[in-house]
């Protein structure tokens, strides 16, 4: 409480991404709250109806993803040339262009800029790198408040919580727990909330409205992301749904933007394959409601003092292995949380990283390496099961890339004087074939049959058991998963 | 070494696999750009798709804009609207004399100003069909981005002619006016949220109400 009193803002949870164990561990409790389960499975099949919805309305869905995915090759494989050709751009359009080799020369340069504008506060839009790179506590350590705007990030800020999905970062709370939240700490930042209030969705957002009206209105500096930025003209894109994106990108004097050096596309024409990918696989509408598109600084409109900040923190790591570059293609969508049956039942608080998801499971060790035990864990935080690359719009093959990274874990551990090495060459056999995986899960529900009685056991039986006997899986079902998921999940395909 | 030649070092260590230099050789993309999407009436799914999302549509003959606009704004209970100054005289006109009063931007309103404002009324750039979205490019008879985002009734005007299909369209003709400078908003129905159970909510930062008149 001392320590909260001298905050500006909400403490977060105690701890590092990094220091925590490994995600099979993280998963047990997470599993065992039956609350924190129900939220999920209510919001992910939800939004999983709607993608469905949406996609299905467009016949030349495969192409566009085909489209989508080409571009971003494209771009990546010469990053270099368009990179150079944005901040030309940028620099033109009368933008300050920054480069940022990791997550602390980035803060450094943020808390610069606003220190230098005399203000101690921020107001923020949505955004994976600034999350990514722990912005928010790099400025309260400066003594500058950073107000997330966005109602699921409010409510995790306001929750002394973490985000635990990409795009819906409160999916693991509920309404009531989302009132409690609001009453209990609005008035502590700012105006509170109603005492009458009720769980009534509507009556949340007119309670976030009133709240961040007034910060809107005095902010000074504003911090966003982007999620795409126009080599050709140096055009920013941020796609959102409140109007707090509008507001903290339009109403300031100045806008800091944090651009993870991946978001570069080579054209404004690019855009309309983007712009019809992102909205119907993220929040399964034809168009979200608002996106602002902006080029440095225009005369008499908006921000008259416009930074980008570049920042590459790791992704050069990513781009360096060409069986990993596809990851720097996503596009933070978040259809492959929504149908992974992983995540379902784990929520995102299990992946360590801002990345949950199966995107996490591939995109965190190839930023952050291989070193640590989250790390080395996450790429076994799947079934294998394919569905994540059949909805992602921009055809990431997270399946493959799994298996090649679990090699990665398996030969970094190789000489490490553990049990676990040898039963994960064991366990290796099993997964690095998605036919292996089914044969040994078909098994495994052979033995679910025999063995009525027994609760749990691993999905996947010798010679991978000894493995994975420390999991602690249900009981898999008699049928095996991925004969399951045919029939009752071809909804997303 | 400076952050940027390190970075740029990195990426191009990084990419030490590619030998063809141009982007557009080593990878072809097999897409057509700016192509219309086949639909029965552009019109009428524009109008469909936009009410979609709780927008309220009027179709109206383009010499009966002016009468619309005050009606809807008295609809609305607006008692007061900021104009932007390149607005068609005739509206101007029509809402002067409604009754309602009217605010310019000139010199520009402050934010608190602007909050204490019921409505705005604006011209479009592009219509999109398909997903019933309008695009502003912030001309003058739009205003500048402020205007059409803190007060909370946002009426706008969208001719026929500006309708397009699909989003694919509707990027090729805003492309140029991107090329220009000028700051796009889209926006698809009123503020909304779906962040709480993933239940749609209209109304939260944004204009709570978007009235939409389709000028054919
Ligand atoms: S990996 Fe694909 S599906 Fe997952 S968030 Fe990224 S773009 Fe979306």
């Amino acid at each position: 409480m001392t320590a909260d009193a001298q905050r500006r803002t909400p403490a977060p949870p105690a701890g590092t991404y990094l220091g925590m164990p490994k995600f099979q561990k993280n998963a047990k409790p997470a599993l065992a709250n039956e609350q924190l389960r129900k939220n999920l499975r209510h919001a992910t099949g939800t939004i999983r109806a709607k993608r469905v919805a949406r996609v299905s309305e467009v016949p030349e869905w495969e192409e566009l993803r085909r489209a989508g995915e080409a571009i971003k090759n494209r771009t990546l494989r010469h990053l270099d040339t368009y990179l150079v050709q944005l901040e030309e751009s940028l620099v033109r359009a009368g933008a300050t262009v920054h480069w940022a080799r990791d997550a602390a020369e980035a803060n450094r340069i943020v808390v610069g800029l606003v220190q230098a504008k005399g203000v101690d506060e921020v107001v923020k839009v949505k955004s994976m790198a600034t999350q990514e790179i722990e912005l928010n506590e790099a400025l309260e350590e400066a003594g500058i408040a950073a107000w997330e705007t966005d109602l699921a990030e409010l409510i995790v800020q306001l929750g002394h919580d973490r985000p635990s999905h990409i795009l819906v970062p409160a999916i693991h709370r509920n309404r009531s727990e989302v009132r409690e939240i609001f009453l209990r700490e609005m008035k502590r930042y700012g105006t509170a909330a109603p005492e009458d209030i009720t769980d009534d969705p509507a009556e949340l957002a007119g309670a976030a409205r009133r709240h961040l009206r007034e910060k809107f209105l005095r902010a000074r500096v504003a911090v966003s992301g982007a999620n795409f930025a126009i080599a050709e003209t140096g055009t920013l894109v941020v796609v959102e749904s409140e109007g707090n994106g509008r507001m903290c990108l339009t109403l300031p004097e100045t806008l800091i933007s944090v651009v993870g050096i991946e978001k570069v596309l080579p054209t404004t024409a690019d855009l309309e394959v983007y712009l019809r990918l992102l909205p119907r696989s993220s929040t399964g509408e034809r168009m979200n409601p608002y996106t602002s598109m902006w080029t440095g600084v225009t005369p008499g409109d908006g921000p008259q003092e416009v930074h980008v900040v570049l920042v590459d923190n790791g992704r050069t790591n990513a781009l360096a292995d060409p069986l990993g570059r596809p990851a720097l293609r996503c596009i933070r969508c978040s259809a492959c949380l929504n149908i992974c049956p992983v995540y379902e039942r784990v929520g995102g608080h299990a992946y360590g990283s801002v990345y949950p998801g199966p995107i996490g499971a591939v995109l965190n060790p190839q930023l952050r390496g291989i070193s640590h035990e989250i790390d080395q864990s996450l790429p076994y935080a799947s079934t294998l099961c394919g569905a994540c690359f059949d909805v992602c719009p921009v055809r990431i093959p997270i399946p493959d890339m799994l298996v090649h990274l679990r090699k990665e874990v398996a030969d970094h551990k190789k000489g490490t004087p553990r049990v676990e090495p040898t039963a994960m060459a064991l366990a290796g056999w099993v997964l690095s074939d998605r036919r292996h995986f089914e044969l040994a899960q078909r098994a495994a529900g052979l033995a679910a049959r025999v063995l009525p009685h027994t609760t749990h056991l691993g999905p996947m039986p010798w010679p991978a058991s000894p493995w994975t006997r420390a999991r602690d899986l249900p009981m898999p079902p008699p049928e095996s998963f991925r004969s399951w998921w045919r029939k009752n999940r071809e909804e997303g395909r | 070494m400076n952050a940027r030649e390190e970075i740029l070092g990195r990426v191009r260590t990084a990419l030490a696999d590619v030998t063809e230099l141009d982007p557009v050789a080593d990878v072809p993309v097999a897409w057509e750009y700016g192509r219309a999407t086949a639909m029965a009436d552009v019109l009428a799914r524009f109008v469909e798709t936009t009410e979609d999302y709780k927008a309220t549509v009027v179709r109206a003959p383009a010499g009966d804009v002016p009468a619309r606009i005050a009606e809807l704004l008295a609809g609305a209970g607006v008692a007061t609207a900021v104009l932007p100054s390149g607005l068609d005289d005739a509206w101007r006109a029509a809402i002067a004399a409604s009754g309602v009063s009217v605010l310019d931007d000139e010199p520009q309103l402050s934010r608190a100003e602007l909050d204490r404002i019921d409505a705005v009324v604006t011209a479009s750039a592009v219509g999109i069909a398909e997903t019933g979205t309008i695009v502003l490019d912030h001309a003058a008879d739009q205003g500048r981005r402020a205007l059409t985002l803190v007060p909370d009734t946002h009426l706008v005007v969208v001719r026929a002619d500006q309708v397009v299909s699909d989003v694919a369209e509707a990027v090729a003709r805003l492309a140029p006016a991107v090329t220009d400078g000028a700051p796009l908003t889209w926006i698809s129905g009123p503020s909304a949220t779906s962040d709480i159970e993933l239940s749609r909510v209209e109304g939260v930062h944004g204009p709570r109400t978007l009235l939409v008149i389709l000028s054919e």
